[in-house]
């Protein structure tokens, strides 16, 4: 039901690094869960509203007031690389690319 | 003699309150109990007895002071390792987390600290939550106390076995699709899951936010009352979070069912589960009929939708809350490359075990153009069903009962198709899918292997679902029985 081209192109969607092992793997496990997961395609849905979730509730809302936050040096703390209080990333942009 | 780890809460609670007992002694003999066991049930994936006795010398300065004291005042717990402690790694059981230290405390845990309860640290888990064995941990397989040869269920299946074990008095696990009452029934504790929005989910790591909630763990519904009444409430920092009033949990534990209507529902039979299951929860429905409770059959016709319909909702909530794991701001990073998308792809690839992963394919899958109609707004739609059938049985009945899990637990290395394992949570997941509450209860042996009672209640019928489990605890012995194999 999922070919391994489905497996490639949802992996690209999702960032998901894969050996070509995994993608074997995943296309015939995938294959069977979907193959079960079938049946609701039965279900009479006409005139049915969905259910995003379920809580009761809908919009809390809650007074905008500025409240003070954490120093960066806490939030940075779990950061796998940091320069000057920031977030340290590689490149998005590479030189190359805006030829 | 009982030894103080056998010691339920509000027993204990008693014995503090009176100075018979302190809670550092109280935490000794839990982190001595630790020591002697945890090497073969496995459950805890951090024990921070240095902070637990801190924790245990400042309860005990309440004590002697009468101030400010609660039930869980010196209480020792554990706590599942995807909730958000100040300071202490917080893994998920994940290689992705396996060093990330959250700089604050979820809402439960400020609530728990307030009380003076102790942590004796964190449980295993399967990774990020998903899973019903605990075998998904990326760290180790946490053993079922009842037989170490088979899995205590999952996800909070390091929670379970610690409670079961006599390892800690009560827990916090977090319940997507029954991951605290599977694993529950499989170690013969009681677990609860509350209604949607009872307790504050701030600080939980997300895995499917429409569906989790984060519920207790102990060795009988008085104690689960307690630690629930610690925790429920609302919260403004998490804006599904209820409003409505807590009630005094324990004031309505007054051990009358006459007249209670108690609905079964015959979908819950029909197809899986073990024969010793089906004969034990018989024996249970029975009993409750001598109690004094009306039986009433009912039918919930779509119940047999909900797995598929969970499994495409939460995986695909699941891809897009598991998508902040990008190497960047915290937890593993691949760092062996200079190019932004081959590093994203391989910190994924490396810090996500394989459960996670085909969640994430599934859902990703689920959403993408083409198929997000077929699955999951149809998904949606059927959720919409599998609620009605609840309102509509909750208009005649007033709590419904089954099986737990389909069968007691299996083997460690017993199920390896995906599907199968998915199959546990057949009679857990239609109340996440709702967002009622629902607790499992020790409920009898099938060949010496716990079998958990559920019992489900309509939206924040907490105090009736515990009533009925404390009012079923009086009248038989299941819950004080100990495992064998520790």
């Amino acid at each position: 039901m999922i070919d391994r081209e489905t497996v490639k192109h949802v992996a690209q969607l999702a960032r998901l690094g894969m050996t070509e092992e995994e993608v074997d793997i995943f296309a015939s496990q995938l294959s069977v869960i979907l193959e079960n997961i079938a049946i609701l395609q039965q279900v009479d849905v006409s005139g049915v509203s969905p259910t995003a979730h379920a809580s009761r509730l809908s919009n809390i809302m809650r007074p905008d007031i500025p409240q003070p936050s954490y120093a960066p040096e806490i939030l940075l703390a779990n950061a796998p690389d940091q320069e000057a209080n920031s977030l340290k990333i590689r490149a998005v942009f590479e030189e190359s690319s805006l030829t | 003699m009982t030894e103080l780890y056998q010691l339920t809460i509000h027993e204990a609670g008693e014995l503090l309150r009176e100075r018979k007992i302190s809670s550092v002694e109280l935490t000794k003999a839990h982190l001595d109990r630790i020591r002697d066991v945890d090497g073969k049930v496995k459950a805890f994936t951090l024990v921070t007895d240095e902070l637990a006795l801190q924790q245990a010398r400042e309860a005990d300065q309440r004590l002697r002071d009468g101030l400010a004291l609660s039930p869980l005042t010196g209480i020792p717990l554990a706590i599942k390792d995807l909730i958000c402690t100040k300071g202490i790694t917080t893994s998920c059981s994940s290689n992705m987390l396996k060093n990330f230290k959250p700089p604050y405390d979820a809402t439960v845990m400020e609530k728990l600290n307030a009380t003076g309860a102790v942590m004796l640290g964190k449980t295993n888990m399967d990774e990020f939550a998903m899973g019903s064995s605990t075998e998904h941990s990326a760290f180790f397989v946490t053993r079922n106390p009842w037989d170490l040869e088979r899995a205590p269920g999952g996800s909070s299946g390091g929670s379970s076995a610690a409670v079961a074990a006599g390892m800690a008095m009560g827990a916090l696990g977090s319940d997507t699709g029954g991951s605290i009452r599977q694993p529950a029934s499989l170690c013969n504790v009681v677990g609860l899951k509350p209604t949607y929005g009872r307790v504050s989910r701030y600080g939980l790591v997300a895995f499917a936010s429409s569906l989790d909630q984060i519920g207790p763990f102990a060795r009988n519904a008085r104690d689960a009352a307690l630690i629930l009444q610690a925790i429920a409430g609302p919260d403004p920092r998490d804006s599904t979070c209820a409003p409505n009033p807590v009630p005094e949990y324990t004031e309505k534990l007054n051990g009358s069912i006459k007249g209670l209507r108690i609905g079964v529902p015959e979908e819950y039979w029909v197809e899986g589960a073990q024969p010793g299951t089906v004969k034990a929860v018989r024996n249970d429905i029975e009993k409750l009929r001598e109690m004094g409770a009306e039986i009433r059959e009912v039918s919930l016709p779509h119940t047999k939708y909900g797995v598929p319909v969970y499994y495409i909702i939460a995986p695909a909530e699941a891809s897009a809350n598991l998508a902040r794991y990008d190497g960047v701001k915290y937890g593993y990073s691949y760092r062996d490359t200079n190019d932004m998308w081959e590093a994203l792809e391989k910190t994924r690839q490396f810090g996500f075990g394989p459960e996670v992963k085909r969640r994430i394919m599934l859902g990703t899958y689920a959403l993408s153009s083409g198929y997000y109609d077929a699955y999951y707004k149809q998904a949606e739609k059927v959720r919409t069903l599998i609620t009605e059938d609840f309102t509509r049985s909750f208009e005649h009945v007033d709590v419904l009962v089954s099986p737990a899990s389909p069968s007691v637990a299996f083997k460690i290395g017993e199920i390896s198709d995906p599907y199968q394992m998915y199959l546990q949570d057949v009679f857990t997941i239609p109340a996440n899918l709702a967002g009622i509450c629902g607790v499992s209860i020790p409920g009898g042996f099938s060949n010496g292997l716990p079998v958990g009672l559920q019992i489900l209640g309509n939206f924040f019928a907490e105090d009736l679902i515990l009533r009925v489990a404390d009012a079923f605890e009086r009248v038989t012995d299941y819950h004080t029985c100990w495992p064998r194999a520790v």
